[in-house]
């Protein structure tokens, strides 16, 4: 039995040195193959915030995913052609910096989960998780018909977007400026789990009645979560847009909301490491497995099958089972 | 007569055909512990969820600390001063004890906004939880998971969570249920104590309880009060007898 903490760095030196030794023994792809990992568990670690410590099961973050693309593609198509972005009242110019475009992914990101959650939030169960789903789906129909930006081929981007004094095009470079984002999300999901609106929010999905009975809105505490577990989706599919160079609408469909799912299930739900267990192993078995097999989805259903019939904590709940509480 | 701190003026609730209370008022006066008896299936607990907001009356409001509240939320209701105990224990089940103590000592900051600095590390509320948590008996337990907790410890918790509340009125639902002797002894001494700090509305099967600690009774039968009077006045009446009281008298 391993600690929480002990657990959460270990994984996170073996995601950075297998990218280290990546860069030192010049094998490119594998540094790729991290850096998607890396941006995959961001998302997922964005959706565990609302599906494991608020127990909303979200089947539309894709959503926020494909609106980090889009912001991406977007500011950067503006850029590229030298075009301003006209936004009814006012324009802007387009862009090539990171933190800029990281910063728009988010407020958008954040912005848009304020209607859909207010709407979701009315339901529970299966409703809750038709409704996030229909929202995923209006943009994935909405994008292919937007021919403005690509439609349904997509929008690529030729050069990947620059961060002050970094080399992005450099692949280790860019997967530092990702993994980095990682540590930092998952440090700050650690203290929110800890923290007095973890703890209410946590009361929220366990005990409803109890959370209100010492005078909380579940509703609110809900609906603050879905924000901030969109918002980092978002920042995550505009990380994402950078690595592929390109964004189209499959950013928003469900298989996407249903992977990042899967992701959260097999590392651990509410698990602070857990989306990068789940990450890490669903990148390798797509990439070892896909090799062998165009049917590699098969062994992903049944390991998933196994964890949620005997595993519950997922992968870091048979290493690291919880102890007391958060405790 | 001091102002009453929680009223019940005229309350009624029917679920379809089925009339669960029928325009029932009672009040709860400061310092007193105003018991609410009656058989299984009287409306006890819809009186209690229409009191803490959880059910909307058909008709008839309620007070608290003269204010209307009839229109409020259960936590809107919480933050004025409302503490309640459910029947079935409502708790934060994969939670240590100690952090569903130190939610309600949070709930009693009146904001759970707060993102950063962990819960257990703020002393004002973990000594707060420490507290209640000592007056229950719990304060050995306060690092088991609730869910691995007994029955009757949870019960306890249950009056713990009020207590950090710090409110003005509490509501009980049957909180000896599943105690044990020992354990309504000591609840029993304690709610005699609280009283003191804030009156409780009880309701309870308990009688020895209820007659140790009831400065009023109220009697409701099929949704309606059938009287409210004192411990001796109660005991006596014929009416409560032959409805509810059986040989417990
Ligand atoms: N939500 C509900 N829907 C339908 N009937 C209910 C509901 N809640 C309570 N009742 C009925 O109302 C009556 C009073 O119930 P309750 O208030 O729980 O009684 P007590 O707490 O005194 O045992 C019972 O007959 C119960 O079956
Ligand atoms: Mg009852």
């Amino acid at each position: 039995m391993i600690g929480e903490r002990v657990l959460s760095l270990g994984v996170l030196a073996v995601l950075g040195g297998v990218a280290l030794l990546a860069a030192a023994t010049d094998e490119p792809f594998t540094i790729t193959l991290a850096t998607r990992v890396a941006i995959l568990a961001l998302a997922a670690a964005g959706l565990n915030i609302a599906l494991g410590l608020g127990g909303l099961v979200s089947f539309g973050h894709a959503l926020f995913f494909g609106l980090g693309g889009y912001v991406m593609g977007i500011l950067a198509f503006h850029a590229q052609t030298y075009t301003p972005l006209d936004l009814g009242l006012f324009e802007v110019a387009g862009t090539k910096s990171m933190p800029l475009i990281w910063l728009a992914a988010v407020a958008v990101s954040a912005l848009v989960a304020i209607p859909v959650g207010l709407l979701a939030l009315r339901t529970s169960g299966v409703y809750f998780i038709m409704i996030t789903l229909a929202f995923a789906q209006m943009f994935y129909y909405f994008t292919i018909s937007w021919s403005a930006y690509g439609g349904e081929d997509g929008l690529s981007i030729y050069v990947r977007n620059g961060f002050p004094g970094l080399n992005t095009l450099d692949p280790i470079q860019f997967f530092g400026l990702c993994f980095a984002l990682l540590c930092v999300v998952l440090w700050l999901s650690a203290r929110l789990a800890r923290s007095p609106f973890g703890l209410a929010l946590g009361a929220a999905r366990q005990a409803p009645a109890r959370a209100e009975a010492v005078g909380f809105d579940p509703m609110r505490l809900r609906l603050v979560a879905f924000i901030i577990s969109g918002a980092i989706a978002g920042l995550a599919g505009a990380l994402y847009a950078d690595l592929n160079r390109f964004v189209s609408p499959a950013m928003f469909g469900w298989h996407l909301s249903g992977e990042l799912i899967v992701l959260v299930i097999l590392g651990g739900v509410a698990r602070i490491i857990g989306p990068v267990v789940g990450a890490g192993l669903f990148v390798m078995l797509e990439h070892f497995l896909g090799q062998v097999t165009d049917f590699w989805q098969i062994w992903l259903g049944l390991i998933l099958l196994v964890i949620v019939l005997y595993a519950r904590g997922g992968i870091v709940g048979l290493v690291s089972p919880r102890r007391t509480g958060h405790g | 007569m001091a102002d009453p701190v929680l009223e019940a003026r005229g309350l009624s609730k029917s679920f379809g055909a089925l009339v669960a209370n029928d325009a029932v008022t009672l009040d709860l006066r400061p310092g007193e512990i105003h018991a609410v008896i009656g058989p299984n299936g009287a409306g006890k607990s819809t009186l209690i969820a229409q009191l803490c907001g959880a059910l909307r009356p058909d008709s008839g409001e309620v007070r608290l600390q003269g204010e209307d509240v009839t229109g409020l939320s259960v936590a809107q209701r919480a933050r004025l001063g409302l503490a309640r105990t459910f029947q079935v224990s409502a708790l934060a089940m994969e939670d240590s004890v100690l952090e569903n103590a130190v939610l309600g000592a949070l709930g009693a900051t009146g904001s759970p906004w707060r993102f950063w600095r962990a819960a257990l590390s703020r002393p004002t509320l973990v000594a707060q939880a420490e507290a209640a948590l000592d007056r229950v008996g719990l304060a050995e337990a306060r690092h088991r998971r609730v869910a691995d907790l007994s029955h009757g410890q949870r019960r306890q918790l249950e009056v713990a969570v009020a207590l950090t509340l710090g409110p003005r009125a509490f509501v009980m639902d049957e909180p000896m249920a599943g105690l044990g002797s020992e354990g309504s002894a000591d609840l029993t001494r304690l709610l005699d104590a609280l009283r003191h700090e804030a009156p409780i509305l009880l309701v309870e099967h308990d009688m020895d309880a209820v007659f140790a600690l009831a400065d009023r009774i109220s009697v409701l039968v099929y949704g309606r009060v059938l009287m409210t009077g004192t411990v001796a006045e109660v005991r006596a009446s014929a009416e409560v007898r032959a409805a509810y009281l059986g040989d417990a008298a």
